[in-house]
């Protein structure tokens, strides 16, 4: 009973850890597409994010310059992408594409550049990445049973990054919810045409939201390269970011389903890993190709209707053209 | 509307190649920065896709793939229906055809064409349906549905080469070799036999499939009664109902087509080159596919253009890499990530000053 509980709080661990990059490119993909800016660049921006995270981080030792740095650099990418979307109405999902697809080649094109070895950064010292912290007490109160292990290991033991994304996730839903910011960039997704009566700027609170995106994805990059690794390697992004996307489009644009889904995610990614190699009962073992294709599986199962009728805010993907 | 003001050379031919020329630019601006001279730079890019016989085979190689599947986003996208699935159908169709070359090799080249063309299509086509009929009919979003699907594929076929097709006391995760009467005949084999002497290069018959597709697509699209369905539920979904069309069924025919022409691309890189089924092998031609398609605007001789040039792009970028280490090939894909940012997503970014020079003369005419 007690090893069968360990494994629960070592799997429920896990999931927090991996899914921080997750939620973070959720809320992301979700503060941009309230606002009708679809956002299929979050792939591209987090493995920016990553890249000029770690990198940074190298060079100059401190893993905070290279959080700073990562979401300047998403920052830059989202600007791109409003560019693209906002001021020339451009599709936004190619625009997002791009994105995806210049990051991909240009961050082991620069790393190659850098440091001379095939594209990734060199391992990160530890002064120059983010390490688990342990909360007060949690070693005082290991022995205590159940809820001793699920203070001390749960709980206790995660980068600050894991921390700041759980209070982010109230934060990013006050915002939307009950600022007046909040209700204008919903309302920019729904009835463009309401708020431009109103006289508010359709293009300057979209350009908003975009850059609340871009700032999220540069903290999911950072903590893929400088928390949950030690450095940058090629594709380390490895679809999380349309992961998140679809975790959005479960939530159904809401803060808080949209984290259950990226939980879930988080869970079967962490089960996976426990799962590689054991011996099941009635089926055996599972190659380990199905268990690493089981999150993507579940997406289209869920998507094929066991989410119930989703909709999408009103004007998202359509830009906008004032009327003359 | 304000697009109409523009002669059609303008829209057509200076609007893409100032787009071009823009995503050339930056990528340019890249290279200065990493320390090397662009101008040499372009200069060796050039030269490796068209300076010599062999490199000019090469460049068309890599087209036959892009024509395949940037045909294949193409049709989808007349129906509106943004496939990013190709990578995963293309992967898939290989299979289709590494099958029928591996079980039914022994027939006569004749016999084995179109039965790999038809299993290339067929499992391609497979691989679309189910993300097709969950946007059909149960409205799933297509892109993200495209896109699980090709990390689906990717682990299924990982599976299989390891674990079921691998070939007996291999260590590497492939297929046994095909059967010699499956290969694909090259370019320079078959215009010895009229006593031509070209360079030894990839480039096979599968070209010329490549291009009757192109062909077929065009007749599809604009000429038959389910292409024009699909254009209509494209354009206007609650229009084409009006009409008398069902949504579902165009999405289906559009989505299907798409994949069976992603899954042909084993054609020219399994039977022409591999003679295998290789892991990985569609190396991300399903992605440039979307480009192909935005760069042609979604128009078969476009997309033959834009394949010739993304090939170029393919075997220069090779060239570039090996006389200049610092560039690496993943430097493709930046620059072609450019392309696809300044063709597709900003087309528009010098329209408003060329309507200014180009529009003014026939806005008067207009009434």
């Amino acid at each position: 009973m007690t090893e069968l509980l360990t494994q629960l709080v070592l799997t429920a661990d896990a999931t927090l850890r991996i899914s921080t990059p997750l939620i973070l490119a959720a809320l992301a993909g979700l503060c941009s597409e309230r606002a009708a800016v679809i956002d299929i660049g979050l792939e591209g921006k987090m493995l920016g994010g990553a890249f000029t995270a770690a990198t940074v981080s190298y060079l100059t030792g401190s893993a905070w310059l290279g959080l700073i740095c990562a979401v300047l650099a998403c920052l830059g990418l989202a600007l791109l992408h409003g560019f693209a979307c906002i001021t020339h109405k451009g599709n936004q999902v190619v625009s997002g594409m791009a994105i995806n697809i210049v990051v991909a080649g240009l961050a082991p094109t620069l790393g190659h550049a850098i440091f001379h070895i095939n594209g990734d950064t060199p391992p990160l010292p530890s002064g120059a990445r983010f390490t688990p912290l342990t909360l007060p007490g949690a070693d005082l109160v290991r022995d205590v049973p159940v809820l001793g292990s699920l203070y001390s290991e749960l709980l206790s033991g995660h980068t600050l990054l894991t921390y700041l994304t759980f209070a982010l996730i109230p934060a990013v839903s006050f915002m939307l919810y009950k600022t007046r910011f909040g209700l204008r960039l919903r309302a920019v997704g729904e009835n463009p045409e309401a708020v431009d009566t109103a006289g508010i700027s359709v293009e300057w609170l979209r350009y908003r939201a975009v850059l609340i995106a871009g700032a999220l994805c540069g903290l999911a990059g950072a903590s893929l390269s400088t928390a949950l690794g030690a450095s940058f390697i090629r594709d380390m992004t490895a679809g999380k970011g349309y992961l998140a996307l679809a975790a959005m489009i479960f939530g159904k644009w809401r803060p808080g389903l949209t984290v259950t889904a990226c939980l879930l995610f988080a869970f079967t990614d962490a089960l996976q890993a426990r799962l590689q190699g054991v011996e099941l009962p009635l089926v055996g073992e599972i190659p380990v190709q199905f268990i690493i294709m089981l999150p993507y599986a579940l997406t289209v199962v869920l998507l094929a209707g066991f989410v119930g009728k989703v909709v999408a805010p009103k004007a998202d993907g359509i830009p906008y053209v004032k009327e003359r | 509307m304000a697009q109409a003001k523009l002669p059609g050379w303008v829209n057509a031919g200076l609007i893409p190649a100032l787009n071009l020329l823009t995503a050339f630019a930056v990528s340019g601006l890249v290279i200065l920065a990493m320390g090397e001279n662009p101008m040499t730079a372009f200069g060796y890019l050039i030269y490796g896709a068209f300076g010599y016989g062999e490199a000019v085979g090469y460049t068309l190689f890599y087209a036959t793939n892009f024509i395949f599947t940037g045909l294949a986003v193409a049709v989808a996208f007349h129906c509106y229906l943004f496939n990013i699935g190709g990578e995963g159908q293309a992967y898939l169709g290989g299979l289709g055809i590494g099958l029928v070359c591996l079980y039914l090799g022994d027939l006569p080249f004749w016999a084995v064409l179109p039965l790999t063309v038809l299993g290339g299509a067929l499992f391609g086509a497979a691989w679309a349906a189910v993300p097709a009929y969950l946007q059909a009919r149960r409205g799933s979003h297509i892109v993200i549905t495209t896109i699980m699907f090709n990390f689906i594929g990717s682990s299924v076929m990982t599976w299989l080469l390891v674990d079921r097709l691998k070939r007996p006391g291999s260590q590497l995760p492939e297929t046994s070799h095909f059967p010699e009467q499956t290969w694909m005949p090259k370019v320079h084999e078959l215009a010895a036999q009229f006593g031509l002497d070209l360079a030894r290069s990839p480039v096979n018959l599968s070209l010329l499939i490549a291009l009757l597709c192109c062909v077929g697509v065009w007749l599809f699209i604009w000429r038959t009664r389910w292409g024009y369905e699909m254009r209509a539920v494209g354009k206007n979904p609650e229009a084409a109902v009006y009409g008398g069309i069902s949504p579902a069924k165009a999405i289906m025919v559009s989505m299907l087509l798409s994949g069976a022409l992603a899954g042909l691309m084993g054609l020219n890189e399994l039977m022409g080159v591999q003679h295998r089924v290789i892991i990985n092998f569609t190396n991300g031609c399903g992605f440039v596919g979307i480009a192909i398609a935005l760069m042609g605007r979604n128009h078969p001789l476009g997309i033959v253009l834009a394949s010739l040039l993304m090939g170029a792009l393919f075997q220069g970028g090779a060239e570039l890499a090996f006389e200049m280490p610092t560039i690496t090939r993943d430097m493709i894909w930046t620059i072609q990530g450019f392309v696809i940012l300044f063709t597709g997503a900003l087309e528009h970014l010098y329209r408003p000053r060329l309507e200014r020079i180009f529009g003014r003369g026939e806005a008067e005419v207009a009434p």
